[in-house]
């Protein structure tokens, strides 16, 4: 039990573990999806895969929106900061992601373009609202926590006749990735990671709530288990995981009742409601185009998406070439099968989107486990 | 990105805003999200809308967690402003 000292409640770390290691049947592996880089981020850095039996594993999942924007969404986001010449307001993870020919919205801004790192799209607003004779572009990136707040944003901008705001919108949905994710081995049986379960994610089912999950449970036969981000929420939420496996049972359970209903919010859901309409399809790095899993705004409020506003040129986008973000995005490599890793590619020199984002895979294998990982990679 | 981190509400403003204290450090946020609101409650703040409310306990366990793993100062420093993390923590207590 190497990191359990480091665990607030250690009493309580270890009695999961045992519970955890008494319930896991050493004939069968348990292989559950985290989805949300939150969780990704606990399990790493708490050593949680240590103290679970080694049949029990954790396959991450595509759940940091900043990892899977493709390079074209990122290298048009560039456009509208360069050639239209709009003042581009984006979270800072997102800057120095690379695009193609690995150029990051960070480049562009050393290269004069007006990039503004924000924290909130009220600050975009108020960017707008100081810059009158300015476009002002909020770049809108997340998952269904972060997609209320660029709602927000454009009933404030239309309340208050903010004509010069706009939103670049790539918000994405969780439940249709997870439903891609299943599919998968019907589409091509060799990239199909094999799934036991999942961990679903906390601070998006806030949003949402547990519902939207119980068709994975329903249709797909895969157990879910919404946890909080805690490590021991984790541990708590792999023991149920193991349970409902072990009784052949399928539900949506939830271990993080303190904060997450079976409803969600509801002003919240009206208010997304009101503003975006589901996209036919969306291109994911590592899933390619996944049919309703992503938001468009709806053409009600035109005046504020910058993809209607704006002109943006056909491109021929890639990816850096010889990174393996999507094939682990999908779950079917980690960052050991990427000959680039902590070589040619690491935080400061990062070639994909997993480097930058402290939520994806290879970020976390780089602080947590770099020497194992470099170890593995020159013994194979 | 994806973090939420619990913040306790002073004031309550026009517009749907209010003003929250992260560990006494003050804040402008949204409150457009919720359905009800008061002064002295704790929420969960994220990219400077409140999402969500909690009670003081779930704040304090999540404040001192975060504090923990050392991702509390990153979303201080986010949200642009100074604070030091045992001061969050001691601050709900
Ligand atoms: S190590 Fe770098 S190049 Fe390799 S998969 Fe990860 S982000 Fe891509």
């Amino acid at each position: 039990m190497k990191y359990v000292d480091e665990f607030r409640d250690r009493d309580l770390a270890r009695t999961l573990a045992a519970a955890i290691a008494a319930a896991a049947d050493p004939a069968r592996d348990y292989n559950f999806m985290e989805f949300c880089g939150g969780h990704t981020h606990a399990i790493f850095r708490y050593g949680v895969q240590d103290l679970v039996p080694a049949n029990v594993r954790f396959v991450h999942g595509p759940g940091c929106p900043v990892c899977i924007l493709p390079a074209r969404r990122l290298d048009d986001a560039i456009e509208l900061a360069e050639r239209h010449g709009v003042i581009l307001c984006s979270y800072g993870d997102m800057l120095r992601v690379p695009g193609t020919g690995r150029r990051s919205l960070l480049k562009a801004k050393a290269d004069g373009a007006d990039i503004r790192m924000v924290y909130s799209t009220l600050d975009a607003l108020d960017i707008a609202r100081a810059n009158p004779g300015r476009e002002v572009v909020f770049l809108g990136i997340g998952f269904e926590t972060t997609t209320p707040p660029s709602a927000a944003a454009i009933v404030q901008a239309q309340a208050e006749g903010i004509a010069n705001f706009s939103v670049f919108c790539n918000h994405v949905l969780t439940p249709p990735a997870i439903r891609h994710i299943l599919e998968a081995p019907e589409i091509d049986p060799s990239q199909a990671a094999r799934l036991d379960g999942f961990l679903g994610p906390s601070h998006v089912s806030t949003i949402i709530g547990s519902r939207p999950y119980e068709f994975l449970a329903a249709r797909y036969a895969k157990p879910v288990v919404i946890a909080g981000f805690e490590p021991l929420d984790v541990m708590q939420s792999v023991l149920m995981l193991i349970h409902q496996v072990n009784e052949g049972r399928v539900e949506v359970e939830n271990q993080y009742t303190r904060v997450v209903t079976r409803d969600g919010n509801a002003k919240a859901q009206e208010l997304v409601d009101g503003i975006f309409e589901l996209r036919p399809s969306f291109e994911w790095r590592g899933l390619g185009s996944v049919p309703d899993s992503a938001l468009a705004i709806r053409a009600e409020y035109a005046a504020f998406d910058a993809e209607k506003r704006f002109t943006l040129s056909e491109k021929r986008s890639r990816e850096t070439k010889s990174c393996e973000c999507p094939a682990i995005l999908r779950g079917v490599k980690k960052p050991k099968d990427c000959k680039l890793f902590g070589k040619a590619c690491t935080p400061e020199t990062p070639m994909g989107a997993c480097m930058v984002s402290s939520e994806g895979a290879c970020a976390a294998y780089w602080t947590y486990r770099r020497m194992e990982t470099l170890a593995e990679m020159a013994a194979e | 990105m994806c973090l939420a981190i619990p913040a306790l509400v002073t004031a309550l403003h026009d517009g749907a805003m209010a003003s929250v204290s992260v560990g006494g450090i003050a804040k402008q946020v949204s409150v457009a999200l919720l359905e009800q609101v008061a002064v002295g409650d704790y929420v969960l703040l994220h990219v400077g809308y409140a999402l969500h409310r909690v009670s003081e306990e779930e704040a304090r366990r999540t404040l001192a967690m975060m504090a923990e793993a050392g991702l509390l100062q990153a979303e201080v420093a986010d949200m642009g402003a100074t604070a030091k993390s045992a001061g969050v923590v001691h601050e709900i207590r």
